[in-house]
């Protein structure tokens, strides 16, 4: 029998992600309506210089935005919504990686191989795909390096400090582990932090989505869905024929 | 045909093992108190969880405590509705007759004057709060901490929560006994070396640092000691996060 292009165990977890990470991308950007200005440092508030803010209008009229009117207050669902897909994404990411450490996906899918950890051979992919030349036949069943990179970066980078900047968020967190806030630098420079590596994830996010969608958006999606590569599909072996 | 038999044994046995065990961790969770009052809806499965994932691993710990030289020159006086006729009385009398009621699950109820509570141990901390929007300052909190004056109405063991009420209409709140007891709940009188401002919750506001603003209730007039709680709001009744 046929591998699977992706193992059930990525499959699952891959979805479970998706799904919550677009959960807490909704909330996370609802919430931050509340208060649209960011700072940097142990406190923050209106009374105080922010470091920077976004020019929307705010869920709350205690929030100078130049606007004329103040938008509805949906924090309630939304930081519910908010947390429990944290713990959907926690979970997921804890069950991912440790399986992942013991079945070798890690070593064998995303560690780039020995001869491809350089520079050069990063930015050889690249021009590949700044030259839009199509990937080789060896492509289909495993990562080039410049994936390898990425994800790795996504799954032991991005998500581990945007979960951390996200805890060091919590009042009640904070007493338990006061190293978590104090190491980043204070509680507003965590939220400002957590704000900024939301928008490399959402960088990821799309860039992930526009490659897939060149490369064939259907085709990748059976991938990571049902697993079976594209040559299993009998109207691909069709029009081949055709 | 083999291979998918035994599949299905595992994942019905996972599946039987699964619910045993949470059926199991619910009773369990249930008896050390791990079950907020809002565990209940499509949010309640992650109330839960985050909720008894803080009271396990924050059971005692203190909020942070800042040195003087972090106290914000710029504190923010949150908005509240216009004060009520029965506030605005009290305040022209400068408070002297505001009265806390202590009442419920406790062997003594009894009724305290703002001169009452001054009597009774005062301390301090300078801790933060976090408004739940995302904003935050750092200020001195003078006042004296809730557990000795429910040592004093001698709370009854089966108490699990405190409710607190503003004299403002609609509005009170609760906690659980833990957090009730804990050594940095206070009822707050003073800020930053002087009275309690208005804005800020004068004359007495309870200060529940290791949550999020909106748990630090101001101008309380009355805490109840209570077995049950009956969850009605909008935003998560735990505000440790």
């Amino acid at each position: 029998m046929e591998s699977p292009r992706h193992s059930a165990l990525v499959r699952v977890t891959h979805w479970l992600t998706v799904i919550s990470f677009v959960a807490l991308l909704v909330t996370g950007l609802e919430i931050v309506i509340s208060h649209p200005r960011f700072y940097w440092g142990e406190t923050g508030n209106v009374n105080m210089k922010p470091l920077f803010t976004i020019p929307i209008p705010s869920s709350r009229d205690t929030v100078p935005t130049g606007y004329g009117y103040v938008m509805p207050d949906q924090n309630g669902w939304s930081r519910y919504l908010h947390f429990e897909s944290a713990w959907v994404l926690v979970l997921t990411g804890i069950v991912y990686a440790l399986a992942s450490l013991l079945n070798g996906h890690f070593r064998r899918n995303l560690v780039p191989a020995r001869g491809e950890r350089t520079l050069g051979a990063h930015w050889q992919r690249m021009r590949q795909y700044l030259g839009r030349r199509a990937p080789g036949p060896d492509e289909s069943h495993s990562y080039n390096v410049l994936q390898r990179t990425t994800y790795l970066f996504v799954i032991f980078v991005l998500f581990p400090v945007v979960i951390w900047t996200g805890l060091a968020l919590s009042p009640s967190f904070n007493a338990a582990f006061p190293w978590g806030v104090n190491l980043l630098g204070g509680r507003q420079t965590a939220r400002t932090l957590h704000f900024f590596v939301t928008w490399a994830l959402v960088l990821f996010f799309m860039v992930h989505i526009a490659m897939i969608a060149v490369s064939g958006f259907w085709k990748r999606m059976r991938g990571m869905t049902t697993g079976r590569a594209e040559s299993a599909e009998p109207e691909a072996a069709a029009k081949e024929l055709a | 045909m083999k291979a998918m038999s035994r599949r299905a044994l595992i994942t019905s046995g996972l599946a039987a093992a699964g619910v045993a065990g949470l059926a199991t961790a619910n009773r369990i969770a249930g008896k050390h108190g791990l079950i907020p009052p809002d565990c209940r809806g499509i949010y309640g499965p992650g109330e839960t969880l985050t909720y008894a994932a803080h009271r396990l691993l924050t059971r005692d710990a203190m909020a942070r405590e800042f040195p003087r030289s972090m106290i914000s020159n710029n504190p923010f006086a949150n908005e509240v509705a216009p004060p009520s006729e029965q506030f605005k009385k009290l305040q022209a009398g400068g408070f002297n007759d505001w009265k806390l009621t202590v009442d419920g699950l406790v062997a003594h109820p009894m009724t305290l004057s703002l001169a009452d509570l001054r009597s009774m141990p005062t301390h301090s901390q300078i801790t933060e709060v976090v408004c739940e929007e995302g904003w935050s300052y750092v200020a001195e909190w003078i006042g004296t901490p809730l557990s000795g004056v429910l040592r004093e109405a001698g709370v009854l063991p089966q108490a699990r929560y405190l409710k607190y009420f503003s004299i403002q209409p609609e509005w009170s709140d609760s906690i659980d006994i833990g957090d009730a007891h804990h050594p940095q709940t206070f009822l707050t009188m003073g800020m930053n070396d002087g009275d309690l401002p208005v804005g800020f919750g004068g004359p007495l506001r309870l200060r529940v640092p290791r949550q999020l603003g909106y748990k630090s209730v101001k101008y309380i007039t009355r805490i109840t000691a209570t077995d049950s709680m009956k969850f009605q709001g909008d935003y998560a009744w735990f505000a440790g996060i």
